[in-house]
């Protein structure tokens, strides 16, 4: 008992701090309880939430995790700037750190970017080709929920048997037993291999739904062009991720079952590993920045009032970089020392991306040149993208001439680099991206003073955080580093990073504040249509209903509810009574929700190495899988007369 | 509703499970996860090609492999894959018992396969040849072995499928369900004969194969 004890609360997990929190979190959940039990929302919850299918629910549920990820990130972030804020620093111990800065970037890459941007996903595709449901709704659901799973189990190592402490690319050999015999490492590699098939699903998801159910009309060259980049997002997930799921599977067989892929002695290559982890871990980039090149092509058209520049270029371009992805990986690790032959070949594959790039930089700025811009929150972030894009990029250039890569490898030359293109690209984006179409999803507009100013503070706290961080690179700081002498010349400006970090903290505090205001007072939208938008999902009430179209509609344009508006047909979205056909759903189902708990037991028991529970849980994964074999009865009929009703409830039916 | 259906797949002479809008759009989604598997298995064949002579003083691969299970699993699994169509082919012509025969006949080859895959393996490691011993070891258990468990996978799914075939029918569903299974099943024989070529045939020859 006292061994089990010991091995799920080993001394990392009772430093002060942590104790503090983990009360606070049984508060929480208490609280929770409490509060759904006393208002009597636990069906509810069940039914409407829980057991759900439905694309627009599954994104909202992405969208509150991505922004609680975001906040536990962000903490971790605090916490790493406060410890470098001053040279010869002891405020946190040594091992604390190095688990700080593995949670920190394995949570913002997968537990926060990639769901923030999986949320837009399912709360905008379905919605933009006029589709009434992703093309396999339940598996988007398991998708949801082992995501989920994942993120639980990776978040609670910290709580019960401490946290992984070999970085977010957790090299060989130091994550082998031999160097890091705790259970961390197992929380990272199983955690992220659930997580991992989640993400594989949601990628031939949303591929399948994009390729094959498009309204009739919608060629692919009148697609918008967020579609676009999650269809190469799509094809991104799924030549990237298995690589991924090897690298971490074959550290795992090393760890719990004593093969030597990756270990000192026996014939293993550590190498190997770190080409696997890059072959996937620079598609992954383009994984999170492609969306937010899509959000982006949607955003700059409407609040300019004026049709996307360039539309074949755009998809051309990204169709480059999605190709181009797949040859630079060797650039993550030039000092491997492959000979000067490859490294020039990565280091020319690498510059090569910021054509294509620079093609949508240039496309996006004259969208705006001559267009009646109107600066709202979503169109801020994207201005504020441009130049933190920029200089990222240009950045990422130099890193990719080799000889410069040597001087500046793992340096915070590179830290600041690809913060500024995770931040600028991927978090503006998203945030864009969520202004946007917050009021399709809730029905309600996000005040958008309140916007601005958390807007403003990010921004500023974003650039005092990262550019003191290249000089720093200049000056030989390296990453991951724990503390530093005096006289290096570094003290100050890590103390400017630091408060930099700390306004960014208030930046989303005033986010947070946003939103909440904006749930009690925002102002409602009952036009459906509040930005003058462009395309199909502006044509529907928000939030659309269940069936999303009543009547698929016949697309004939590019921007087609923008040119239905100009051609005078605006009433043209009124549905025809007599056109209502009887519309088949999916059904709501508990087998995503038992298939998340499942794998979840089934990882907590690989990561102790406590078989049974590991059996039970696979146990359960087998009969989620063997019980949606032979359930057929997995869609419901929505009666026209119900339609009817619902349709000229909102003011939409023509007799 | 069914009928109808197998009358409309009839005259475009499309099988039933293209037939159906909701059935087709599920093979689609199916040929990507294909696509998914492959790639799986490119980087394990790739890291097999990394460690294939990280022997670590551990058995070569002409201390170990011999030639007769090897030849029994190839013709098993080859064998299943013919078996396979044949069921298609009988699930096409509306035949559900010559499509549940073949298919039991298939379930049956695979297991074959599986069982002298796994007396091949406990073998190894009776002979002293673990995977903890070298890199060349673990990487041919994990990939010979991965082949091996999608079999398995295989053979229950094929058995939820007899299950489904007896109570249903040939349906648009079933017959879509039975069609990916095929397409699975038809991947991992081709699977097997790179196994078979890169991984048993160049090593035992002794050359180094560039």
């Amino acid at each position: 008992m006292n061994q089990i004890l010991a091995r799920l609360f080993p001394p990392q997990t009772r430093r002060p701090d942590e104790v503090v929190i983990e009360f606070g979190i049984i508060f929480a959940m208490l609280s929770l309880v409490y509060l759904l039990t006393r208002l009597k929302k636990w069906g509810w919850l069940w039914r409407e939430w829980l057991t759900s299918v439905d694309h627009k629910k599954i994104g909202i549920m992405y969208l509150v995790s991505a922004l609680l990820m975001l906040f536990r990130g962000g903490v971790d972030a605090l916490m790493i700037r406060s410890q470098l804020a001053l040279p010869n620093n002891h405020l946190l111990p040594v091992g604390q750190y190095d688990e700080l800065f593995t949670t920190h970037g394995t949570i913002m890459i997968f537990f926060m970017a990639m769901p923030f941007l999986f949320a837009l996903f399912n709360v905008a595709v379905p919605l933009m080709i006029g589709a009434r449901d992703v093309a396999f709704p339940r598996l988007n659901a398991v998708s949801f929920w082992l995501f989920a799973a994942g993120a639980i189990l990776f978040n609670i190592s910290f709580v019960i048997g401490g946290s992984p402490n070999a970085g977010w690319t957790a090299y060989p050999p130091l994550t082998e037993l031999r160097f890091n015999p705790g259970v961390g490492e197992n929380y990272y590699l199983v955690s992220l291999l659930i997580a991992g098939i989640g993400t594989t699903i949601t990628g031939i998801n949303f591929m399948t739904t994009i390729l094959r159910m498009r309204a009739p009309g919608m060629t692919l060259m009148r697609m918008p062009m967020f579609v676009w980049t999650v269809l190469v997002t799509g094809a991104l997930i799924i030549f990237a991720f298995p690589p991924l799921t090897i690298a971490l599977l074959l550290t795992l067989l090393d760890r719990l079952f004593g093969s030597s892929f990756f270990t000192l002695g026996h014939g293993g290559m550590p190498m190997q590993f770190v080409n696997l982890f890059w072959l996937f871990g620079h598609p992954e980039v383009y994984i999170v920045v492609l969306p937010a090149f899509g959000i982006f092509s949607e955003v700059v058209p409407v609040f300019s009032d004026k049709k996307l520049f360039g539309y074949p270029a755009m998809v051309g371009s990204v169709l480059a970089i999605t190709i181009l992805s797949y040859i630079v990986w060797v650039h993550h690790f030039f000092t491997m020392g492959a000979g000067p032959s490859v490294n020039a070949f990565f280091g020319v594959t690498t510059m090569l991306i910021a054509i294509p790039t620079g093609v949508k930089i240039f496309n996006w700025v004259l969208t705006m040149w001559g267009g009646r811009i109107r600066f709202t929150v979503a169109m801020l972030w994207q201005l504020a993208f441009i130049p933190a894009f920029l200089v990222a990029g240009v950045t990422g250039v130099l890193l990719a001439t080799v000889p410069v890569d040597y001087q500046m490898h793992n340096s915070y030359f590179l830290i600041a680099h690809f913060h500024l293109a995770l931040i600028g690209g991927t978090v503006f984006g998203v945030l864009s991206g969520m202004y946007y179409w917050w009021p399709k999803m809730f029905g309600f507009m996000l005040n958008e003073r309140q916007g601005k100013w958390a807007f403003w503070i990010f921004v500023i706290g974003f650039f005092v955080t990262f550019v003191p961080q290249y000089m720093l690179g200049f000056e030989g700081m390296t990453r991951r580093m724990y503390t530093y002498p005096p006289g290096l010349g570094w003290g100050a400006l890590n103390m400017v990073s630091t408060i930099g970090a700390f306004i960014q903290g208030a930046g989303f505090l005033v986010l947070v504040y946003n939103v909440l205001w904006s749930m009690r007072y925002g102002e409602r939208d009952v036009t459906g249509d509040p930005w003058n938008g462009r395309t199909l999902e502006w044509s529907l009430p928000s939030p659309a209903p269940a069936y999303n179209f009543a009547t698929i509609p016949l697309v004939t344009h590019r921007d087609e509810w923008w040119e239905m508006k100009q051609s005078g047909r605006a009433n043209a979205y009124k549905v025809k009574s007599s056109a209502i056909r009887p519309v088949h759903m999916p059904k709501r189902s508990a087998m995503p929700l038992f298939m998340g708990i499942s794998f979840f037991v089934l990882g907590f028991g690989m990561v102790f190495s406590w078989w049974i529970i590991a059996i039970v849980g696979a146990l359960g994964v087998i009969a989620s899988l063997f019980l949606s074999a032979f359930d057929y009865n997995d869609t419901e009929e929505l009666d026209p007369q119900d339609i009817r009703r619902s349709e000229a409830a909102l003011g939409r039916l023509e007799v | 509703m069914s009928q109808t259906l197998s009358k409309l797949a009839r005259e475009q002479e499309l099988p039933l499970e293209f037939a159906d809008y909701h059935e087709s759009i599920k093979i689609t989604g199916f040929w990507i996860f294909l696509t998914t598997d492959l790639v799986l298995f490119s980087c394990l064949f790739a890291t097999f090609a990394v460690m294939r002579y990280d022997y670590a003083n551990g058995p070569t691969p002409l201390h170990l492999f011999h030639m007769t299970p090897l030849i029994v699993e190839t013709a098993l699994l080859l064998t299943s894959s013919f078996t396979c169509s044949l069921a298609i082919y009988q699930s096409r012509r509306q035949n559900k018992n010559g499509a549940l025969s073949w298919l039991i006949l298939t379930i049956l080859l695979g297991m074959g396969f599986v069982g002298t895959e796994v007396h091949e393996f406990v073998s190894y490691v009776n002979s002293g040849a673990t995977w903890h011993q070298s890199g060349f070891l673990s990487a041919f258990f994990t990939l010979v072995g991965t082949h091996g468990s999608h079999v398995t996978f295989g053979i229950f799914w094929a058995l939820t499928l007899v299950a489904q075939l007896v109570q249903r029918g040939i349906t648009p569903r079933t017959s879509r369900k039975l069609y990916t299974f095929a397409l699975y099943w038809h991947f991992l024989d081709i699977v097997w004969v790179f196994i078979f070529s890169f991984v048993y045939l160049s090593n035992m020859t002794g050359g180094k194969m560039v």
